[in-house]
Order: structure tokens, then sequence, then C-alpha cells
């Protein structure tokens, strides 16, 4: 659903090295500049320098990382759902979210990183997903709102990843974009039944926008000034956009579509400038956001745990699968393994 | 928080045909026990919307891949074999298409 690049987050000691380069690579780093300059796509067997291949590593990670966590807070509400239309929907929806977790693994092993290592990072902390997980969806309007705006938000994000400069990560994303459009749809569309109901149904949908707006807001990453990374990622043309342009874009496409719902966006500081043609917004409390990534939102070890006990109650799964491989077809499974 | 190890399952890739006629297209990759799983799970995985009428998994290990390195000698000789296209003969304009 959405990758964050959290790469601020880094560890002192784990700088990307400019080790001295030799003679020969520094001709395959000059292929490779000269091939991304070309606007090219880089493919899993190409040389490519160790930096790109670990800022990839990460970003793909924890991009597949958020879309399995993000099936937590919405299958929260599957066994609750308010007829068996919605509830329909809302299973196919959380099965696209664990499937774009499968592309995105897929697309990450590509570049030599073991599945089992990609979790074992999840599951111990070391590795990030996308902060807006960490926040509860309390009622059921909240389902309307994550589709529509947390996967409004995803979709902004995920449009120029589209054209990413490394090939099984650009194909990936094409095939979440297309079926991402159908989540944020429902999600409005859920939304504009409740708010054709009873003034509490209105009053709950304005209170889940509430909740939600700013930290949609802060789900594209760090202000440009302060974001460090974006730089190389832009050089590289792993990112396309900046932070504060897509968050425009966001804001600029959501403020008519709240309107035409009847909500109010919670920011007084929100209006069109016809200078700059785009809507102002407010200021983001970048403080609370940091310390959702650093752990202390309100269900960050609830999710976590959560994650957990679904990966260890499905060992035995896994292991019964591969044992009846093995009795049953052990050529065909030496082929594979 | 620790979790067991996981095992992998072998990796494959998948191919699907889009619809009759057409070839099948690589569209992705999956880890399952065994050939029939994988052929479970590319369902699941690759075509929730219809996106295919038949489907080949095959180990990911099976495949033999050219290398990069060898791009040069294997495909720019074809570079200087222009009269390998129809276009490289001049035929007179009254001979219409040809």
């Amino acid at each position: 659903m959405y990758t964050q690049s959290l790469n601020v987050q880094e560890k002192q000691g784990e700088k990307p090295a400019l080790q001295t380069i030799s003679r020969e690579n520094a001709e395959l780093q000059r292929r490779f500049d000269a091939r991304i300059d070309a606007d090219g796509k880089i493919e899993p067997q190409d040389w490519m320098p160790e930096a790109y291949r670990k800022t990839l590593i990460r970003q793909i990670s924890q991009h597949a990382h958020s879309e399995i966590v993000g099936m937590l807070p919405e299958g929260n509400w599957i066994s609750r759902a308010p007829s068996l239309k919605r509830k329909a929907i809302l299973i196919a929806k959380v099965q696209d979210e664990g499937g774009h977790g499968l592309y995105l693994y897929s697309a990450a092993e590509t570049l030599g990183q073991g599945r089992d290592q990609m979790l074992a990072d999840l599951h111990s902390g070391k590795a990030k997903y996308s902060s807006i997980f960490n926040y509860p969806t309390l009622t059921w309007a909240d389902v309307g709102v994550v589709g529509w705006l947390v996967d409004g938000a995803a979709i902004m994000n995920q449009i120029p990843l589209c054209r990413c400069s490394y090939g099984p990560y650009a194909r990936a994303m094409i095939r979440v974009c297309k079926e991402e459009s159908f989540h944020q749809r429902q999600g409005y569309e859920a939304l504009l039944v409740m708010m054709q109901g009873t003034a509490e149904q209105r009053a709950m949908v304005q209170d889940a926008v509430n909740r939600f707006w700013w930290k949609c807001l802060a789900m594209f990453g760090p202000p440009d000034a302060n974001s460090q990374h974006s730089e190389q990622a832009m050089r590289w043309g792993i990112k396309r956009i900046s932070n504060d342009d897509l968050r425009q874009k966001f804001v600029d496409a959501t403020v008519p579509q709240a309107r035409v719902l009847g909500v109010t966006l919670p920011d007084p500081d929100l209006k069109w400038n016809e200078e700059r043609q785009h809507y102002d917004y407010g200021q983001i409390d970048w403080d609370e956001f940091w310390n959702t990534v650093n752990g202390h939102g309100p269900c960050n070890k609830e999710r976590l745990a959560t994650r957990v006990k679904a990966h260890n109650d499905g060992q035995w799964v896994r292991e019964a699968a591969l044992a009846y491989a093995l009795k049953h077809q052990p050529q065909t499974h030496q082929a594979a393994a | 928080m620790s979790t067991t190890a996981l095992k992998d399952w072998p990796l494959w890739e998948v191919f699907v045909r889009s619809k009759q006629g057409l070839e099948h297209k690589h569209c992705g990759s999956l880890h399952a026990s065994d050939a029939q799983h994988a052929l479970q799970m590319a369902r699941d995985v690759y075509t929730r919307r219809q996106e295919g009428v038949s489907i080949w998994v095959l180990p990911s290990k099976s495949i033999t891949a050219s290398a990069p390195e060898d791009k040069d000698s294997l495909f720019e000789p074809a570079a200087d074999k222009i009269y390998r296209h129809p276009t490289f003969y001049d035929i007179p304009e009254e001979v219409g298409h040809m």
C-alpha cells in the first residue's frame, strides 16, 4: 500500500561506504550512471553500486512490510462489516494487500535478500513499515477513511514508483497501482453511503477524517528540506517526485473530494492560494510522527505482536507443506531447491 | 521479538497466458513447496481479476540466462546487418505495397 523512505533513521555506522573504486568498477559505475541518465532500467543481473542495492532492499522490503502489516487494521473489521456486500469487498481488499506484499517481497529478493531475512528483520523490529498502521481503526467509518485517504495517499506516492529505475520494483508497482484504485473508490463510496445516513453516522465519518487527516499528510515523509537521502534517491531514479510536491498533489486532489462528501478537513489554515494555484495547509506535527515511527505510537506493539503470532502459528503449515512435497514429489522438489 | 527461522519454500517463476491465442508471459515469482502448490499460489497471487486462462510455473533454478556482460558480443553483431530488414531495399513506388 505504501512505502516511506525512512532512511533518516539509519544507524551512523551503516553509511554506504564510498570505497576506493577500482578502475574496473569505475567503468561499471560509468555505464550504470549513463543508463540512469538515459532513463534506462536496471535489471537484477546488471552491475549496480552497493549503495543503490542497499537502498532498494530497504525501501522495497519496508514497502512489502507495510502491505502485510496494513492488512491488520482493516482485517480487524472483516467480521463486523455492516453487510455481506461490504464484508466481501473488505476481504477482497485485504487479500489484495497480502498480494501486494508478495509482489514486493519477490522484487526485493531479486536483489539477493532472502525472504526469511526480511521477515526476521520485520519481526525483530529492525525493519520499519508505514507508521500509519500504528493507529487504531476505531469505527466502521475508519475503514472507509483508510480506503479514501490512506490508500489515496499511497496511490499518489506509488504512481511515480511505476517509473522507478529498478525494473522489478517498477513492474511490481504497475500491478499494485492497477489494483489499488478499487481500494480508494470502495472506501470513498462506503463513506458516501454513511453520509446519507443518520446524524450519528455523519458524525462518525467526520470523526474518522479528523483522526486520520494529519497522519495521512505525514505519510509522504519529512519536508524536502529535512529529507537528507531524497536527493540521492532522485539521482538514482528511485524517487521521481519530492515529498512536499506529492503532499501538495494529495491535498489539492482531496479538498474537492471532501466537499462532495460533505466533510470538513480539520485544518483552519487550509485555503486556496490564487497565486500558487494550490491549497495552503497548516503545520504537520513531526514530533508525533517520529514518536510513532520510533515505536511509541498507540498500536506499534500490538501490530508487531499480531504479525509475529501469525507467523509462528503458521510455522507448522509451512513445514508440513514442505514435508508433503518431499514425500510425494522428491524429484520435483530437488529440481527446485 | 523472536520468531522461529523460516525454512523458505523454493522459488518458482510464474508465466500467465492472458487469453487464448496469446503467449504465456512472465509475470513474477513466488515461493511454494511443490509444483501443484505453486500453481495454486500463482492463481491467488497473479490472477485474482481474471488476468489469465492458463498458468505455467517452473523452478527459478532451472532458468539459464544470458549474462549482461555478454550483451555486446551476443547482440551487437546484428546491428551491422541492416540488409535483414525490409527497409534496406528500394522498390519503385509504382509497385505499391510489397
